[in-house]
């Protein structure tokens, strides 16, 4: 019981807070603005507690596995729902159903977390469909739009499509090997074209999820439709765990096929980076921007994964954490726009420096972080990826990844663009931005600059790796 | 003598601006300390002459080497040798005068100041690494103050220079970026460290993969033709102290980064290239004159010229000769207080006349006798008269070059010469137009230069003289650093 409590810690402390949620809706008469309170203090206690009494070893024969690197790495993931909390205040506290969109999800969340410390195919497959399938009720959460719904419509058959081919992949995993554990699976791999068949399904499933290029294609129109909080759960949070656990996979159990995985992630990295930079270059919608540029940020954790080392894995969760600072910070400057006037376009944020320097100004940093701009962490983090990736002496792959920088730092500048120098007969009136959205965007802006000059937060995770 | 400091006055004045309210405190505190950093590295001059002076044989000298990722072997590592020293003097300068220069910008003035303090950080920085990427961090510092400075608060197609700008220099450094990735894996020990490097044998396969990268992407940042594209945009459209830092400063990153980084560490490489660097370089020299002839417009007649100007320091590390080496980094120097100047000037000019046409001028000198005194200084310094600092660092390249006696390399310095005959008709051109003749009407009412302005004038003109009349503790400043780079061709 004790080693119980002790391991799942996390889940067991996340399955409370989503109870105590339930029991508050049930009693009627909180106003959102107290429920809202409550969530962010309960959603830091969660984070501040993912720091301590944090224990290594195995639970259900292995099914579940937890250590000090996954206990790092459910914390990024709790401390990006953290900071949702209170970036889009705005927009919580304009919504009917509050409870109901944390209770989702948090259970999402919940999935990722057995997701992480999953040891075995069936945890892995059964934690995936929690995380994906209350996500699909959030991105419908903008009950009075068409496009929320066909969104989630869009969502939710392509993630049925994509663990279809996820179970069906594992089945053949199963078929080749007779076992789906994690630790068992290694000694059996031997890349005969039979398990290079079953692993291409799982790939598959795992592209699906962090939209790689060609598996990409509901990501813009999910996005555009979602409520913004749903988009950037979906393009930091959710992405950051299926990274996660991609690299465990690749790593640990596909480590014997390292020849046959490294060159699919190598063409797959080069095509998502190049296709999402360039669609990213014509879009008009602020949402459908940042989720091609999401699709190219994919495409550079990539370039780390292919490193297959421990500087690679060291530095996608580095990466994922500037990540989660830096595309929060972007998404909650947009969102505090959309809920006060509705404007979702580049083109309308022309001038905004003039009327809303301190937005402006977040917004500045979290694109030069996410186009790699130093003195920014997102510099540190696409350098270390490069990095990684360079271990294998692949010269053109490297450089063409870095000729992509370029092209994103193209698009990225069109919106600083808008904002400092074009001219406005009439921008944006003056936001007043809520308390608890400007401590968030405080927070996304320490991070932003601090993770990557103090250079301990980067040494911490590789010693752990 | 502790170089951070080097490094911290600029930061902490940076923060400082951000912190203050009025455009006074703004300017004023920008001002202290720029006029701390001068003083800090005349100090460091001296120390640094102290020291040669009492035969130290030390390659670099006050270093300071802290981990910074020690995960990853990257240091926190600093150290000059006579050439840093010497850049970082120029840097000083230059700042001081663009401080001054821009004293009446009224726009977003805090926002001004901090982006000028943050690229002066980045080309400190860069001057003072010995680990490759933190170089490359200050390098790339640098971006984005230039990117706002154009965009915001400069002139004409401002929107477009400025993108064209950032987007050639991310190319430049995404290139950098690639070989720097190629020296670090060379050495077993898997180090960004200069030193450490410079002591690796490093095959002659990553040499010829590496050092085009290195030097192309450097070269971007100098304007080696045909990079050089963005150099009459940017310039053009940047406010004045942006211009200045640019073509003073920035320019510089790059012609630096080629001699310290690509040249020293890959010898090889640098040899067997080096023959087509010399031909791009003085076909940049040549181009730039001859589009500057046709100039009208005194910016961009400053920005052509900057191309050629900087052809030479390019020209001079292509030579692989220990004089020309000195002598391109006395060009360093010179174009970068030069041309400086000369942008402060224009900038003053066009204050007074709202034009920047020369065609719209005439007969200034009676008005402003001052301003139009110093055009004709720095025009003369362009155009390479003795005396002045440009004649000693274009003797010095030709010097160096001439060391070599094969057909290719003589054609190449003879016609790299024949470009000062089109150098001093250019500038005599628009100096003429400028200063003589009738007072065009509108222009009877000009006062002369401000306090701010003369003071900026005299301290780059202090500059240039000193090189001018007596260039020997200039060369014999930089002369080691170039000796041991030419070691390590000759040897390696």
């Amino acid at each position: 019981m004790n080693e119980f409590i002790s391991l799942m810690k996390p889940e067991l402390i996340l399955t409370v807070v989503i109870f105590v949620l339930l029991f508050i809706k049930l009693s009627k008469g909180v106003n959102t603005a107290s429920l809202l309170n409550l969530i962010q203090f309960l959603l830091l206690f969660n984070f501040v507690a993912g720091f301590f009494f944090n224990h290594q070893g195995n639970f259900f024969g292995g099914m579940y596995h937890t250590d000090a690197l996954i206990a790092v790495q459910k914390n990024i993931l709790s401390l990006g729902v953290y900071l949702i909390s209170l970036l889009f205040a705005d927009w919580f506290k304009k919504t009917e159903h509050l409870a109901e969109f944390f209770i989702l999800l948090l259970s999402a969340l919940l999935g990722m977390f057995f997701l992480i410390s999953s040891g075995n195919f069936l945890m892995f497959f059964l934690s995936l469909e929690l995380a994906t399938i209350p996500v699909a009720a959030m991105a419908n959460f903008d009950l009075d739009k068409k496009v929320s719904s066909e969104g989630a419509m869009k969502f939710i058959l392509s993630s049925a499509f994509s663990s279809g081919i996820l179970l069906f992949g594992i089945s053949l995993i199963y078929g080749a090997t007779g076992t789906i554990s994690f630790t068992e699976l290694p000694a059996l791999i031997t890349g005969s074209s039979f398990q290079i068949l079953a692993f291409v399904f799982l790939f598959t499933a795992f592209a699906f999820k962090m939209s790689i290029v060609p598996f990409h294609l509901w990501t813009a129109d999910v996005y555009e439709g979602s409520p913004m909080a749903t988009t950037s759960f979906l393009s930091v949070i959710s992405k950051g765990a299926v990274a996660f656990i991609f690299i465990t996979a690749l790593y640990k159990v596909f480590q014997p096929m390292q020849e046959v995985w490294y060159n699919m992630i190598m063409l797959l990295s080069i095509i998502t980076m190049i296709t999402g930079n360039l669609f990213a270059l014509r879009q008009q919608n602020i949402k459908r921007f940042l989720a091609f540029s999401s699709i190219a940020q994919v495409g550079f954790i990539l370039v780390g994964i292919s490193g297959n080392s421990p500087e690679g894995l060291a530095s996608v969760v580095y990466f994922v954490l500037i990540y989660v600072f830096s595309n929060l910070a972007a998404f909650g400057v947009a969102a505090t726009i959309s809920s006060r006037t509705g404007k979702e376009k580049i083109s309308d944020y022309k001038g905004f420096y003039n009327t809303n320097p301190f937005l402006t100004w977040i917004m500045a940093l979290a694109l030069f972080s996410l186009a790699g701009i130093p003195p920014t962490a997102g510099f540190f983090g696409k350098l270390f990826l490069l990095k990684a990736g360079a271990a294998n002496a692949n010269y053109l792959f490297i450089t063409i990844a870095a000729l992509n920088l370029i092209v994103s730092l193209y698009y990225y500048l069109r919106v600083i663009r808008s904002m400092f120098m074009d001219k406005n007969e009439a921008p944006i009136e003056k936001i007043k931005v809520q308390r608890s959205t400007k401590f968030g965007m405080y927070l996304c802006a320490a991070g932003i600059v601090l993770v990557g000059i103090f250079s301990w937060v980067y040494d911490f995770i590789q010693s752990l790796t | 003598m502790n170089l951070t400091l080097l490094i911290l006055i600029p930061f902490v004045t940076a923060v400082v601006v951000l912190l203050m309210r009025t455009r006074q405190q703004v300017r004023w505190v920008s001002l202290i300390g720029a006029a701390v950093q001068i003083i800090l590295s005349l100090l460091l001059f001296v120390y640094f002459r102290n020291e040669v002076a009492a035969g130290t044989t030390a390659q670099m000298l006050f270093q300071q080497n802290y981990e910074w990722f020690p995960a990853l072997h990257i240091g926190f590592h600093l150290g000059v040798d006579g050439i840093s020293v010497a850049l970082i003097m120029l840097t000083s300068f230059v700042v001081i005068a663009g401080i001054l220069v821009s004293w009446n910008i009224e726009k977003m003035t805090k926002e001004f100041y901090f982006l000028l303090l943050l690229l002066s950080l980045g080309a400190y920085g860069f001057f003072l690494s010995l680990d490759l990427f933190m170089l490359f961090f200050f390098l790339e510092i640098a971006v984005i103050p230039k990117y706002l400075l154009i965009g915001i608060w400069g002139s004409g197609n401002k929107e477009y220079s400025a993108n064209k700008l950032a987007l050639m220099l991310m190319g430049g450094s995404a290139l950098v970026l690639v070989g720097l990735l190629g020296l670090y894996f060379t050495n077993p020990e898997r180090t960004f460290d200069l030193l450490k490097l410079s002591t690796t044998n490093i095959p002659y396969n990553i040499q010829m993969i590496c050092f085009p990268l290195l030097f192309i992407g450097f070269g971007v940042f100098s304007g080696l033709f045909p990079f050089h594209t963005w150099v009459p945009d940017g310039h053009s459209s940047a406010p004045t102290a942006g211009s200045m830092f640019l073509a003073g400063i920035s320019m510089k990153l790059g012609g630096y980064g080629c001699l310290r980084v690509a040249v020293y560490l890959l010898p090889e490489g640098a040899k067997e290239y080096a023959d087509i660097i010399i031909i791009l370089s003085v076909i940049g020299i040549l181009y730039g004159a001859f589009v500057t002839m046709m100039q009208k417009d005194l910016k961009y007649i400053n920005a052509y010229s900057s191309i050629s100007h900087c052809g030479f320091v390019l020209l001079g590390i292509g030579m692989l000769t220990k004089t020309a080496f000195t002598g391109a980094v006395i060009q360093m120097v010179s174009h970068g207080l030069m041309t400086a100047l000369f942008f402060a000037v224009i900038g003053m000019i066009y204050q007074r006349t709202h034009t920047r046409m020369i065609d719209e001028m005439g007969g200034l000198l009676k008005k402003l006798p001052f301003i139009i005194t110093v055009l004709f200084i720095v025009g003369f310094c362009s155009l390479g008269l003795p005396g002045l600092s440009g004649f000693v660092a274009e003797v010095t390249v030709f010097m160096g070059s001439w060391e070599h006696t094969d057909m290719l390399h003589r054609i190449i310095t003879i016609l790299a010469c024949m470009s000062i005959v089109v150098t001093a008709v250019y500038i005599l051109r628009a100096v003429t137009k400028v200063a003589m003749g009738p007072i065009k009407a509108g222009f009877s009412h000009l006062k002369d230069a401000a306090w701010n302005e003369k003071l900026a004038a005299v301290i780059l003109l202090i500059g240039i003289i000193a090189i001018g009349v007596a260039p020997f503790w200039l060369s014999d400043l930089v002369k080691p650093g170039a000796e041991i780079i030419m070691q390590k061709i000759t040897g390696g």
